[in-house]
């Protein structure tokens, strides 16, 4: 299909309005847009994924390049030197891991203002994410990117397990699929989310998320946490259609549209006149 | 009495005799004896003109409904069988849930054949191939004849004579009595059902917290220390040696608190709880006011604590007020300290009772 958008050189112009007008033309245009799209959504999409395997070993190079981008990107909201102002918090202390789940999963820089900073597309690649994470970790300690021991889902996915349903299942809900929050805010779905993204969110507490410190919860046992939402993710529910694993009340729904309306269909079928 | 006694069989035809004899065809609503004689009276439109179906016009039609609803049975029976050799072909003694869920799905495949192959036969073949005919029934007047009626009153007063229940008040007295006092022991034996040799309205009013006694983590039981509590951070707490008691999930579900540390300045403590809190940590019961659910979904940043059963808010900066939802009444405050060697540790019990009301709640 390609060919017929590469006229030939020697090619007169008349010819060249055919192949713009060939029925094909408007299909090649729209595969051609959408490959496009498509590649560059997944070259986006999969920097956060490399972005869960080391720690941090940052220079000063990193650091004088984070504090260039954070005065060009940042400091609008939260400062100059992320002392905060009216609008964002300081950032001074929150450590490298804020910054790499706030940035990472694209929560940083906000899109607009709203009851809470949403999940998207993250804005800058994997390497000027590290460098931000640097400068911001060179202003005060705070907690660093977690090592990918405990990022990738080898722990007891059992004891995990428990502690989710203690710590995170009344917002996230016991499947990880979230939950609503009040004012607009939600818990969001953890399905799909890095290990790492997750292990900062434990330590960081992003947003209206409290913070569980290593005190709380050891880095062994949000390992086990991580483990347990790696499995459940891998191992489909063994009851079959999960619904979203939304709970009673979308089960309570498509029991109530499919089971009585195919007790409706029934009913109607059979005080139906037959032809 | 006997209008129907016809089997219905001949109604078709003879469905507008039947009508007039009851008064349904002669222009006239009601009594013969009414004052009003309606003239416009609504005319009974009889039946409407009897429609072939296209199984009693065409025979090859016909013929294939008979096939339908018999493949139908047939597959029924395929059905009964194919359940009876699920059971037998795929075994569950492996305990893999992977084994019970097959198991359970070509079992219950093979059952939703057999009875809808049953019924879709059923109704198919009755609408289909039986005989297709428009008829009335005439229904029973409800009243009984005169004579049944004196009849019946006639046994009564006999039964009562014969009995002598009107007459024997002492025997009808101690009847009655004896069937009233019968249901008294079960109502007198659920009284075993409640908390033995104890108070429950004290077992309600009390939990197992007491000075000195330190928070744990849930679930494993370890202790607290306060500068564990970073701000920001919530920690779900059980007393220290829940596991140890007589009733681990009875005590647990009165006892059960969150722990969260706020800025000192963000608290408004009123008077009589100055030292409550210990330096911006604070213990709430985690058992909703409203009916007991466990509140737990808590926002670092606007302090709000919601319960998810019934959207309860609380504002932990006011002491768990209420601010929105159905709860009437804040969550009861866990009063904390520190002991000698840093660790969290209770100052009294609630000074409350913690959950839903109770007629001896008193407040």
């Amino acid at each position: 299909m390609a060919k017929l958008n590469q006229p030939k050189a020697a090619s007169e112009r008349s010819s060249r309005k055919r192949g713009r007008r060939h029925p094909f033309a408007t299909f090649a245009l729209i595969a051609i847009g959408l490959g496009l799209t498509g590649g560059v959504y997944a070259a986006a999409t999969a920097v956060p994924a490399a972005a869960s395997a080391e720690t941090t070993a940052s220079s000063q190079a990193d650091v004088d390049a984070g504090q260039k981008l954070f005065q060009a990107n940042c400091a609008t909201c939260h400062g100059l030197s992320a002392e905060g102002t009216d609008s964002a918090p300081s950032l001074i202390g929150v450590g490298a891991a804020a910054v790499d789940f706030q940035v990472g999963t694209g929560r940083m820089p906000m899109a607009m203002d709203g009851p809470q900073a949403q999940e998207k597309t993250p804005q800058f690649t994997d390497k000027e994410t590290k460098q931000l994470a640097a400068y911001v970790a060179s202003l005060a300690p705070g907690p660093s990117i977690p090592a990918s021991e405990y990022t990738d889902g080898k722990g007891d996915a059992a004891e995990g397990a428990e502690l989710f349903r203690i710590n995170c299942a009344m917002c996230h809900n016991v499947a990880g699929a979230g939950g609503a929050l009040t004012e607009g805010k939600y818990a969001p779905a953890l399905k799909g989310v890095t290990g790492t993204h997750i292990y900062e969110a434990m330590v960081t507490g992003p947003q209206n998320m409290p913070v569980f410190n290593d005190q709380n919860i050891t880095p062994q046992q949000k390992a086990d946490i991580i483990t347990y939402l790696d499995y459940i993710q891998k191992n489909p529910s063994p009851g079959g259609f999960a619904l979203g694993d939304l709970g009673p009340v979308a089960e309570g729904l498509f029991l109530w549209i499919f089971g009585l309306g195919s007790i409706v269909a029934l009913a109607v079928w059979i005080t139906a006149k037959a032809n | 009495m006997a209008q129907d006694d016809n089997g219905g069989i001949e109604l078709a035809e003879t469905s507008s005799t039947a009508l007039e004899e009851h008064g349904l065809g002669d222009g006239r609503i009601g009594d013969p004896g009414t004052a009003v004689v309606l003239d416009d009276a609504p005319v009974n439109p009889g039946f409407p003109e009897h429609r072939l179906r296209i199984t009693d016009r065409d025979p090859k039609h016909n013929r294939r409904a008979e096939r339908t609803v018999y493949t139908l049975f047939y597959l029924s029976i395929a059905g009964s069988v194919w359940a009876i050799a699920a059971y037998l072909a795929f075994p569950i003694e492996s305990g893999k849930i992977s084994d019970l869920r097959l198991s359970t799905m070509l079992i219950g495949l093979g059952m939703v054949l057999a009875l809808l192959g049953i019924g879709i036969g059923a109704i198919h073949w009755s609408k289909q191939i039986m005989a297709d005919k428009e008829g009335i029934d005439i229904r029973h007047p409800v009243r009984g004849t005169d004579d049944t009626r004196e009849r019946s009153i006639e046994i009564f007063e006999q039964a009562n004579e014969e009995s002598g229940f009107g007459r024997r008040t002492l025997i009808r007295n101690s009847l009655i009595g004896a069937l009233v006092a019968f249901p008294l022991p079960a109502v007198v034996l659920f009284r075993g059902l409640a908390p033995q040799n104890e108070d429950p309205v004290k077992d309600l009013k009390h939990t197992m917290w007491k000075a000195g006694m330190r928070l744990t983590k849930d679930p494993t039981g370890l202790p607290i220390k306060a500068s564990d509590v970073t701000l920001g951070s919530v920690f779900h707490v059980i007393p220290e040696g829940l596991d140890d008691t007589d009733d681990v999930l009875d005590e647990k579900a009165k006892a059960a608190v969150l722990l969260m540390r706020l800025k000192p300045e963000d608290l408004h403590v009123s008077k009589g709880r100055e030292n409550w809190n210990y330096d911006g940590i604070v213990a709430y019961s985690k058992i909703c006011t409203h009916v007991g659910c466990p509140v737990a979904l808590y926002e670092q940043q606007t302090h709000h604590l919601l319960c998810p059963c019934h959207q309860s808010q609380f504002d932990i900066t006011h002491e768990a007020r209420v601010i929105f939802g159905p709860a009437s009444r804040p969550l009861p405050q866990l009063p904390i300290t520190v002991d000698d060697e840093g660790y969290l540790v209770a100052r009294s019990d609630f000074h409350e009772p913690v959950g839903p009301s109770f007629w001896e709640r008193n407040s």
